[in-house]
């Protein structure tokens, strides 16, 4: 067998017996060179001096076994009736406040409901619904300064409501008009306002995440009273940006909130197969980072959260992470069919039994504050004003030709400057066959 | 990925960051962030975001660092719309357009090249203020030449040099251009000067397909200098593999003196070996 060996593979007859051979050697040439021996004991103390950990010896072998059946617990503050469990954590916002909470929930999910028709008819290319999740939007949009930078993922279209973003241009950029801030140049849903301090939407998941980091940075240095919450869900989280992101965070103290819309579903791959630890709040103090898991149904939970974390984000320079719990009710976009995946039973419950928006109306007809009549009359206007600009954004024309050349540099270079104008040349010449009375002029 | 996307970021929200590689290889983890956020931001935000960020660090062949270590990314960069991509040779170039790309509003690819960081060359006193600017865009004649164009970037622009030395001896004058700029690409200098010479060989560290000296070639027979070749424009490139390590098979990997030398006398001559050797 060994000779048989021998002949097949001759440079594994670099064996046990020449090996030690050689060894010996070395040890022969290192050991005149260098001689060793024990020092003396400065102390018999012994406690860890590793750089890496700040830990006491143990003497048993145990690891530490995962938690998550009894995972981190989830903070609520009204129950599904809309009843304040525990009186300490009512925010008290006051009737106005949570009425405009309620009318912006209920105006997205109304327009939501709108623009998805109207891609299945045809009329604009794709959409993203937000149902169910409207309370992570609110609650955490309230909760924040007009001033902090929002970096979202694609499902956030509630803070950009919150923040006053008309109707018009969210119909604008869904239809790509001439009212488009992005000038016709993004698929629908990624919105995008400089005004409003929403950084516009980008599809590659989770590359908002270290971005947020730097723009935290930022602001720290400038030393302005000024956070970054970045907004990503729990598919997101696990792309190596969001670990980069995380860990930078940490590491160079910024003020930033990391708030994860956990809903349950990375388009069809449910949380089971997204990870196999206590979801993402717990991954926080892995980082060193200080975090909370949330009912992102209750909007009062994720207000309060998400107040507390933007104090302590500006005045420690620390990062938060907050994990609202939630349900994605709708399809992942218009191009995806949920009902492959999951069960219409399981959708119904968190449709019909646990909704944000059911929540808050609850809690305000308990208070007293909204009735039967004033929902059926806001339910009227709500739907009115949405139709109304869908008809007016579809009656638009579409953006001039000549934007197709802008910003790709802040001056247009000469090849694109050459380009526009054999574009502009060509165009004149073989008017009568380019629809023009649906575009604004060249 | 992530510091990448920190620079990204930082560059937003109103800072001039630069984010370096340690080599341009290690950007291909990155690429999302250079290519996808910081090259496209401005447009997708019809003007309102601007990314103001330098991506530099050493790009192409060095030396025994092999195949993960050696890939020259000129091509891979240039080929996005929104980026810049700057190819510096000698010390005036690295200056001048570090400190222009530092100040462009647009995010800037600044292709460095290790073997070249110790190599000294004389600055004149105007390079030596700080503020000397290079324009972003704009190749360099190196050498003034009548009978062949000779086009590089980077590294290699010291080789074309070595080998217009040589041909000159043979009575071959070489007119050699320091690209400089990969994107934009000066074509009008590379066209101008094949109107006078009437030949051209593109000479790049990088593989051959789909590569730099592919674009220039393909520029030239779109434009006015396509009636003024007196034959076929060349491509001097990298050999097309994964860059091996052993010493002897990474030095023939690359283009050499002697490869631009045989390459413009086959074009002038028909011949590989000079008149006066044979």
């Amino acid at each position: 067998m060994a000779v048989a060996m021998a002949l097949t593979a001759p440079s594994l007859n670099f064996g046990v017996r020449s090996f030690t051979r050689l060894s010996r050697l070395s040890q022969r040439l290192f050991s005149t060179a260098v001689i060793r021996y024990q020092q003396e004991f400065t102390t018999l103390e012994e406690k860890p001096q590793f750089p890496g950990a700040s830990a006491e010896y143990v003497n048993t072998l145990e690891f530490i076994q995962p938690n998550v059946i009894s995972g981190i617990p989830v903070y609520r503050v009204m129950d599904r009736k809309g009843h304040i469990v525990n009186p300490n954590e009512d925010p008290k916002l006051g009737k106005e406040m949570v009425l405009k909470m309620y009318q912006k929930m209920t105006l997205l999910n109304t327009m939501d409901r709108i623009l998805y028709e109207s891609q299945r008819q045809g009329r604009i290319s794709f959409y993203m619904t937000n149902y169910g999740e409207e309370g992570t939007h609110v609650g955490s949009a309230a909760a924040i300064e007009m001033q902090d930078l929002v970096f979202g993922q694609y499902r956030e279209a509630g803070v950009l409501m919150w923040r006053g973003y008309p109707l018009d241009s969210f119909m604008a950029q869904c239809y790509g008009n001439i009212d488009d801030y992005a000038h016709g140049k993004q698929m629908p849903v990624h919105y995008g306002s400089l005004e409003h301090n929403f950084v516009t939407i980008s599809s590659p998941l989770a590359t908002q995440i270290p971005q947020a980091v730097g723009a935290a940075y930022a602001y720290k240095r400038s030393d302005i009273d000024r956070a970054v919450i970045c907004y990503f869900g729990e598919g997101a989280a696990s792309e190596g940006d969001a670990h980069a992101g995380f860990n930078f965070a940490a590491t160079l103290e910024c003020p930033i909130i990391f708030f994860c819309r956990n809903n349950g579903y990375a388009i069809s791959t449910p949380t089971y197969e997204q990870y196999r630890g206590d979801g993402i709040a717990a991954r926080g103090p892995g980082y060193g980072i200080r975090s909370i898991r949330v009912d992102g149904n209750d909007v009062f939970a994720v207000y309060n959260a998400t107040k507390e974390a933007r104090r302590h984000a500006v005045s420690e320079n620390q990062p938060m992470l907050v994990e609202a719990m939630t349900y994605r009710i709708g399809h992942h976009s218009t191009s995806d069919d949920s009902s492959a995946y999951r069960s219409v039973d399981e959708v119904s419950y968190w449709d019909k039994q646990d909704h944000p928006i059911s929540r808050l109306h609850n809690f305000m007809i308990n208070q007293g504050w909204w009735d039967d009549a004033q929902e059926k009359a806001w339910r009227k206007q709500s739907r009115k004003m949405v139709i109304e600009t869908f008809e007016r954004a579809e009656r638009k024309l579409k953006p001039s030709p000549k934007l197709i050349f802008t910003d790709v540099y802040d001056t247009a270079p000469p090849s694109l400057q050459k380009q526009e104008e054999q574009l502009k040349k060509h165009v004149e010449r073989y008017a009568e066959h380019y629809p023009f009375d649906k575009f604004e002029r060249f | 990925m992530g510091f990448a996307g920190l620079a990204v970021g930082a560059a937003m929200a109103g800072l001039r960051p630069i984010c370096e590689f340690m080599t341009f290889n290690f950007s291909m983890q990155a690429i999302d962030q250079v290519v996808n956020s910081a090259g496209k931001t401005l447009y997708m935000s019809a003007g309102s975001v601007h990314v103001p960020v330098v991506f530099r660090g050493p790009n192409g062949a060095s030396a025994g660092v092999a195949a993960q270590h050696s890939q020259c990314f000129a091509a891979w960069y240039g080929h996005c719309p929104g980026l810049k991509v700057l190819s510096p040779w000698n010390s005036l170039d690295s200056k001048g357009l570090l400190k222009a790309a530092i100040r462009d509003d647009d995010p800037v690819v600044f292709l460095e090249n290790e073997l070249m960081y110790g190599v000294p060359f004389d600055m004149p006193e105007e390079a030596q203020s700080p503020d000397f600017l290079l324009p972003i865009g704009k190749a360099h004649v190196e050498r003034t030449g009548q009978h062949i164009t000779v086009v590089a970037h980077s590294r290699v622009v010291g080789f074309c040099l070595e080998a217009a030395t040589a041909l000159a001896k043979e009575g071959i004058d070489c007119e050699v251009i320091n690209l400089r700029s990969i994107r934009p690409l000066d074509m009008a200098t590379v066209e101008q000067s094949v109107m006078k010479t009437n030949h051209l060989i593109t000479v790049e560290g990088g593989w051959p397909l789909f590569g730099v000296g592919a674009e220039i070639c393909a520029s030239i027979m779109e434009g006015p200098a396509f009636d003024y070749l007196d034959a076929p424009a060349t491509r001097v490139t990298g050999v097309d593999i994964p860059m091996p390590y052993a010493r002897n098979l990474e030095e023939i990997s690359g283009p050499q003196v002697k490869d631009i030398i045989m390459a413009a006398r086959r074009m002038l001559t028909g011949r590989e070996e000079s008149r006066a050797t044979a």
